[in-house]
């Protein structure tokens, strides 16, 4: 028995992860795409009727809710992951310096990201509230005018990127963290030789260096950040109108309060190969980035 | 390592600044927990208030908080350690035999969507008449759990010496006895990480029980969201059951940092 199982060891070992990758993701996926062929409303008296790319010319061509959505979802993106890594490797860089309570600052800087997001969403909600919130305290303090931050239409969604940005930055920092520590010190002897001041130092040495580690980072976090679906839907569910409304938000309501499967499905189809594409062009650059070192 | 730079004053303070203004929200969020409704909504008692335990109160007795904490912890729990018996083997198989086709495949499941499942799983589940039952949210969390485990897995394995096996057969072990007696001990502090990440995402998890949870198997995220469907929200017993929701997770945090770090991080930092 022991040797039968010694001989096939790999199979074993390997067959229940499949199974479960094959029923739980693979079948799904499949049944999404073949799903977005159809017209169904999950109702058992009305089948699943074959209606062809009817689904993804309607959804291209006359939905009005799509592009926008499809287009906030990059702004979206594109916002917080500017904020976040222009933040995050400003952060590592202060950061990394031996000073006492090193560790104490670490461990609080990790909190956000491992802190339930809805909650935190919901935290930041009472922040931003218009007449009790602290974020229009604190301007008053400052002399500026109170905002109206997610009640407003054109500030709700940078007000969400702001929460994503301090939810997410720690990591960014994290990771360009332990990307500075692997740099050799025989670099920066090298450049200190050559004369270089600080600022040459992190420009012409640290910098370049640390490029693959900060695209490893963004990937990471563009991943995520383009199916940003807890922050948004706890604190807006895509209002104020549709002003928040992403393609994961609009495919989620669509989905399950209109229950409109066969179209949600074509737009999760569409939302899918977007998050694939975007993943291998990052992916591709990052390669970029380590073969001109 | 490069020469540790020298901190001057101003630095100092803007580390502490930059620090403070990370946590500035739990620090909102615990305050307001203790605040009654008036005190939040008037904006002269910031700091200085006379506290009440009323809103934790209200939280444990008529919103029920008791039996979601529960429900998440069994969640959570259960597909850990489904998540575990799945990942171990498969990460030292993947590792062993170089089946790099299946650690992309994983990869995949990291970066769908999760909605993109949504719709089958909702229609199967529901034919099965599994909605509102735990199966279905552990099903699903450990698709969010597994991937995490094995792509943390993976390199553990990899690290260890190929004669460690070989020694073990000549004792007279066999492989898969080698793997639970040697390898699998020597491999701790990545099963440590991947086992914390995995009871994390399914104890954050938002999406997949908004879909597929119900009145038996409610998770503290959809709990604290029901808040929002009252028609004033109430401030103070919205903060506490945040408090209860994160502390734990932080509470973990504090104590295991370092593997908390290896995990979020994972991916991105090799070694």
């Amino acid at each position: 028995m022991g040797m039968w199982i010694e001989r096939h060891l790999k199979f074993i070992f390997l067959f229940p992860s499949i199974i479960f990758v094959l029923l739980m993701i693979a079948y799904p996926i499949g049944y999404t795409f073949y799903l977005s062929f159809f017209e169904w409303s999950m109702s058992s008296l009305q089948p699943p009727e074959w209606v062809f790319f009817d689904n993804f010319k309607a959804l291209l061509f006359d939905d009005p809710r799509f592009w926008p959505a499809f287009f906030r979802t990059f702004y979206f993106t594109a916002l917080a992951l500017v904020f976040q890594t222009v933040l995050g490797v400003a952060i590592a860089i202060l950061f990394n310096r031996k000073f006492r309570g090193n560790q104490l600052v670490k461990t609080l800087f990790l909190l956000p990201m491992v802190a339930t997001p809805v909650a935190v969403g919901l935290v930041w909600l009472l922040i931003f509230e218009p007449s009790i919130g602290f974020a229009n305290q604190f301007l008053n303090s400052l002399g500026i005018n109170p905002q109206l931050w997610i009640a407003s239409p054109e500030q709700a969604l940078p007000s969400i990127a702001l929460v994503d940005t301090w939810q997410w930055t720690p990591m960014i920092t994290l990771i360009t963290l332990a990307g500075l520590s692997s740099i050799p010190s025989e670099y920066y002897e090298a450049a200190a030789v050559d004369g270089a001041n600080s600022w040459q130092n992190f420009w012409k040495v640290t910098f370049p260096l640390l490029l693959p580690t900060i695209f490893s980072a963004v990937l990471l976090r563009v991943i995520d950040a383009i199916k940003q679906f807890d922050l948004i839907y706890a604190m807006t569910r895509g209002g104020p109108g549709f002003s928040t409304e992403t393609l994961n938000i609009y495919g989620f309501v669509n989905g399950f309060q209109y229950f409109k499967l066969g179209y949600t499905s074509a737009i999760l189809v569409l939302f899918f190969m977007i998050v694939l594409g975007i993943s291998s062009i990052i992916m591709i650059l990052r390669k970029k980035t380590e073969v001109t070192l | 390592m490069r020469k540790a730079k020298r901190l001057t004053y101003f630095n100092y303070v803007l580390i502490i600044l930059v620090t403070l203004i990370f946590i500035f929200p739990f620090i909102w969020m615990l305050i307001a927990s203790f605040k009654t409704q008036a005190q939040i909504m008037s904006t002269d008692t910031a700091l200085f208030f006379q506290p009440t335990f009323d809103n934790y109160r209200s939280v444990f007795g008529e919103h029920n908080f008791l039996t979601y904490i529960i429900n998440s912890f069994i969640v959570a729990f259960v597909s850990t350690v489904f998540g575990l018996i799945l990942g171990l083997p498969a990460a030292y198989a993947i590792a062993k035999y170089k089946q790099q086709k299946l650690g992309f495949v994983i990869l995949i499941a990291r970066i769908i969507p999760g909605i993109s499942f949504m719709i089958p799983w909702f229609i199967i589940f529901t034919k099965l008449n599994l909605t509102d039952s735990y199966t279905a949210l552990v099903l699903s969390h450990m698709l969010v759990g597994l991937p995490f485990i094995i792509w943390i897995m993976i390199p553990s394995f990899e690290g260890l010496p190929a004669e460690l096996e070989d020694a073990a057969r000549v004792d007279g072990c066999t492989l898969q006895g080698a793997f639970v007696k040697v390898l699998l001990p020597l491999v701790m502090p990545g099963i440590i990480t991947s086992s914390l990440m995995s009871f994390i995402l399914s104890w954050n998890n938002f999406m997949f029980a908004l879909v597929l949870s119900g009145e038996k198997t409610k998770t503290l995220p959809i709990a604290i969201f029901n808040f929002m469907s009252y028609s004033e929200i109430n401030w103070g017993a919205l903060m506490a059951a945040a408090v209860i929701i994160t502390f734990p997770i932080i509470i973990i945090s504090l104590f295991v940092q370092r593997y908390i770090i290896s995990g979020v991080t994972a991916g991105a930092v090799k070694g």
